[in-house]
Order: structure tokens, then C-alpha cells, then sequence
């Protein structure tokens, strides 16, 4: 690929105004067609609710405390499940990242079960842990374990050998090595792999919440789904993406702190 | 900047007053060797170093001289042969090697135990012309500043021997020369021991009070330096050594073209 042979202005077919509002275009008149679709009869409610119906239900469950109860369900589970999936991940990773001795008792299990599908453990973990909160949390656990795992080891790993001799040379201590070399460099990859964590976390408790759950978002939709009641199962996917969002500008402001150092930071 | 540097030259310039014979050597090499496999890159290395000598250390690639700034580094401690060290060694690697998550005077005092370690690295920062630059992140330093701060963190340790591999040879050719006669300051200031390895010809015989050539996994030629400091290219000892270095390191010289 080179830029000289490029000629930007003559593959654009259209200059097209750039503001920003230009984006808002399209999923306005989504909304738009699917009020009149709604509205007019041709997209019964029983298949999806309409853009109106959604907004007045989401008021309604919101101020009879269904929602914010089922909110307040999920998020403790995803807490506890992210806590503890983070600690063993994370632990696990360290082990593994700074010793030879127990990468290779710790990582062989791990990258195996990396190719499991999770969400195929489902029946299992119903038979160990029965139908309660402790599978729900596993599942999340279990989610959010592999990925940090994956990416804190593979930080690890990539911290540059030439820091670790210098290290050696300014008479750092193994602690001092660790302290200020390997973790610090090893924190953009964990970052990245905390986002994916917490990607996975939420789906894990989707997952987890449809089965067997007596509350909780999951729950609240799959009810909704045995009334026909389409207008919750859409307000109850709109929660659960908020949730995503506002876990990664979470992440990213994390980014934005710890990795200031970073050119890409250090421009802005 | 430039001028401050070039300004204190003239002191920093004034001959080493080392004696030799007497002092205790910062360093001292017998029958130095060192194999990777079955190639031998060190094979019987003799050398002494006094306190406060500079000494440059050339030789064609792989003739082991980084090899051998290793060795004394202690970051390869599989050889044979004797080889010591009295007191503090400091090193300043061909790249900066700056910790780029730690600020400018958290890198000059990496692994550094001083009461006041914020004001020390202030102090060594001053001292190379980086003083502005203490609380920067290393990734925004240019080259040549990036350069500097690492001479700081190597100088900061107060060090008996300062081992140089390389440092300058990624450097433009201005930043060089101003580098070149920040080292001669310091080391005029603080006296360490220097081991200076380089490719360059011009620069040990701008820097160094001895060279040495190595070959064959040995110390092939040692040449001692003896033009008087400050050292001016145009001086016709520097042209005569700068000839018989070349023709040592295998690399013709014809009439005129030097």
C-alpha cells in the first residue's frame, strides 16, 4: 500500500457533508418508519412493540421498581461473578507470566479450556451448583477469567527483555523488576483484555439469567417473552446495552489514566 | 545550550590527572573468554583499566566488543577467565532504553536508594541540559534528549565505571558533536573510569586517552591517544592515528581521500 499512488480525491464519489448530526440521519428514520409500521398495523405488536409503546413501558416498569429490582439483581451477580473471575484470571496470569516453572502447570488447562464454549456448560453447572446464584456467578466468572488471563499473561510476556536488563543493570530486585517493568508494561494488554472481559461478562449473565432464573434482566425478558409482552423484552435489551457502553467508557477512562504515557494519549 | 556546553569545554578539556602505575584499577580483564556454541567471540582478553581513564573500544561488527561491555556490565556472567569491577558500574545502552511509563526523573532514578531521590535526578538532569524535562513522559523526548536522559540516570549513580555502548551512533551529526562534549564535560566532573564501544574512528580519537582494537577475540592493537585535549580534527596527529586506526580495523586508506 502506498500513499503516493493513492489518490483519495479521486476514488470519493461524493463529497458528502461531514458534521457529526449526518450520522443521526439514518437510525432516526429507523425509528421513524418503525413507529409508522407500528402504527399503522403492518408490524403487529406481539412481533415488536413500537418505539412509543417501549419509551412508556420503560417509564412504567422503571416507577413500579420492576426494572431498577432487576437491575440491581443482575449487576450484584456481574459484580461478584466479574470480582472473582478477575482475581483468579488476573492471579492465575501473574503465576503463569513470571515463572517458567508454573506457566507450564498453569497455562496447558487454561488454553484448553479457552476453546470450550462456555455457554455449553450450562447443563452442567445446573447439575453442580443447581438453580440458584452460584452457577450464574460461575458462568460469569468463568467468562471473565480466560480473557484476562489470556491477555495479562500475554502482557507479560511481551514486555520488552532490553527493560528487564536494564533493570538489572540499575541493580533493581526481582520485587523492584516486577514492580516497576513487568506490571506496568504488561497493563495495556490486561486493559485490553479487561474489555473483552466485561463484553463477556454481560453476555454470560444473559445467558445465565434465561435459564432457570427468578430474577434478574434475563429473567424479566424471558417472563416477558411467555406474555407476549415484546415492548419489555425491547426495554430489557436496551438496558443490557447501556450496561456494555457504560462499561467501556468505564474502560476507557482507565485507559485514558493509566496508559497517559502512551503516544496515542500523549497527542491528545 | 550549545554554548553553555562548548563554553565549559575548555575546562572540561584540561589533561586527565590519573596516575597509572599507582591507583588501583577500576577494572582489570585476565584471559577473558567467552564462546557462543562453538564459535569463540572472546578468546583471552587482557585488560586494565586505571580510574578515570577513558577508553574507547573498537573493532569490526562481531569482533565481540559488545560482548565484552557485557561481561563487565555483569549482565553475562558465563565466561571464563577472571574479570573485576571496583566499584559502581552505570551503563548507557546504543538505545535510550527509557522506561516509557515512568516520567523523565522517575527513569534517571530507576533502582536509585537516595534520601531525596526527586531532587537528585533534578540535579543530574541540570547537569545534561534536561532540566525542563523532568517531569515529561520519555515517549515526547527527541532522540538526542532521550540520549541525555540516560547518560543522567547513568551519572546519577555516581558511578567508577561508566560503560558506553555505542550510545551516539543513532544520533544526527549535530546532536553528536554537542553530546560529545557534554560526555567530556562530565566525565572531566566526575572522573568515572569509561569504557566508550564504537564504531567510529573519529569519536575515540575526539573522546578517548587510549583505543583499543579488537580482533581475532583479542585486544589486536592498543593505541595510545596522545593529542592534546581539546581535540581538533585538523590537528595532524589526529589524521596520522586516524589512519593507522582504519588500516588496524581492515579498512584502506589511500593518500588524500582522509
Amino acid at each position: 500500500m502506498s500513499s503516493t499512488t493513492l489518490r483519495p480525491t479521486t476514488v470519493r464519489p461524493l463529497r458528502l457533508p461531514s458534521a457529526r448530526w449526518v450520522r443521526l440521519i439514518s437510525p432516526v428514520l429507523i425509528v421513524v418508519v418503525w413507529q409508522i409500521a407500528s402504527s399503522t398495523g403492518v408490524l403487529p405488536e406481539r412481533l415488536l412493540a413500537s418505539p412509543a409503546t417501549v419509551i412508556t413501558t420503560a417509564i412504567d416498569i422503571t416507577r413500579d421498581g420492576t426494572l431498577p429490582h432487576a437491575l440491581a439483581v443482575s449487576l450484584q451477580r456481574a459484580a461478584i461473578g466479574f470480582g472473582i473471575g478477575a482475581v483468579i484470571g488476573i492471579g492465575l496470569a501473574l503465576l503463569a507470566g513470571l515463572s517458567l516453572f508454573a506457566e507450564q502447570l498453569v497455562d496447558p488447562p487454561l488454553q484448553m479450556l479457552r476453546m470450550l464454549p462456555f455457554y455449553g456448560l450450562i447443563p452442567l453447572l445446573i447439575l453442580w451448583f443447581g438453580i440458584g446464584e452460584l452457577p450464574k456467578i460461575v458462568l460469569v466468572a468463568f467468562g471473565v477469567a480466560i480473557p484476562l488471563y489470556l491477555n495479562t499473561f500475554a502482557g507479560i510476556r511481551s514486555v520488552d527483555g532490553k527493560l528487564a536488563e536494564l533493570a538489572q543493570v540499575q541493580q533493581l530486585s526481582r520485587l523492584g523488576l516486577i514492580r516497576h517493568i513487568v506490571l506496568p508494561g504488561a497493563l495495556p494488554q490486561a486493559l485490553v483484555g479487561l474489555r473483552q472481559s466485561l463484553g463477556v461478562a454481560w453476555l454470560a449473565l444473559i445467558v445465565a439469567e434465561q435459564v432457570n432464573a427468578d430474577a434478574g434482566l434475563g429473567y424479566l425478558i424471558d417472563n416477558a417473552r411467555e406474555f407476549l409482552r415484546t415492548d419489555i423484552i425491547i426495554v430489557g435489551l436496551l438496558v443490557y446495552s447501556l450496561l456494555g457502553l457504560l462499561t467501556d467508557a468505564v474502560v476507557r477512562l482507565i485507559e485514558r489514566k493509566a496508559l497517559v504515557w502512551r503516544r496515542g494519549f500523549l497527542a491528545s | 545550550m550549545a554554548t553553555r556546553i562548548l563554553g565549559e569545554l575548555s575546562e572540561a578539556a584540561a589533561p586527565p590527572e590519573h596516575d597509572q602505575t599507582t591507583a588501583r584499577p577500576v577494572a582489570r580483564i585476565r584471559s577473558l573468554t567467552k564462546a557462543f556454541g562453538d564459535r569463540t567471540v572472546l578468546d583471552g582478553i587482557d585488560l586494565d583499566m586505571a580510574r578515570g581513564e577513558f577508553v574507547a573500544l573498537l573493532g569490526r561488527s562481531g569482533t565481540g566488543k559488545s560482548t565484552l561491555l557485557r561481561a563487565l556490565a555483569g549482565l553475562d556472567r558465563d565466561h571464563d577467565g577472571e574479570l573485576s569491577v571496583d566499584g559502581d558500574v552505570a551503563v548507557a545502552f546504543q538505545e535510550p532504553r527509557l522506561v516509557p511509563w515512568k516520567r523523565v526523573h522517575a527513569n534517571v532514578t530507576l533502582g536509585l536508594r537516595h534520601s531525596d531521590p526527586r531532587a537528585a535526578a533534578r540535579a543530574a538532569l541540570a547537569e545534561v541540559g534536561l532540566g525542563e524535562h523532568a517531569e515529561a513522559w520519555p515517549l515526547t523526548l527527541s532522540g538526542g534528549e532521550a540520549q541525555r536522559a540516560s547518560l543522567a540516570r547513568a551519572l546519577v549513580r555516581e558511578p567508577d565505571l561508566l560503560l558506553l555502548d555505542e550510545p551516539f551512533s543513532a544520533l544526527d551529526a549535530l546532536t553528536r558533536i554537542t553530546i560529545h562534549a557534554l560526555v567530556l564535560e562530565l566525565w572531566a566532573r566526575h572522573r568515572p573510569g569509561v569504557l566508550l564501544v564504537t564504531h567510529d574512528v573519529d569519536e575515540a580519537l575526539l573522546l578517548a586517552d587510549r583505543a583499543l582494537v579488537l580482533g581475532e577475540g583479542r585486544i589486536a592493537r592498543e593505541f595510545p591517544i596522545d593529542l592534546p585535549r581539546p581535540r581538533r580534527r585538523d590537528h595532524p596527529r589526529f589524521t596520522a592515528l586516524r589512519n593507522e586506526l582504519l588500516t588496524e580495523l581492515g579498512v584502506a586508506v589511500e593518500e588524500g581521500t582522509a
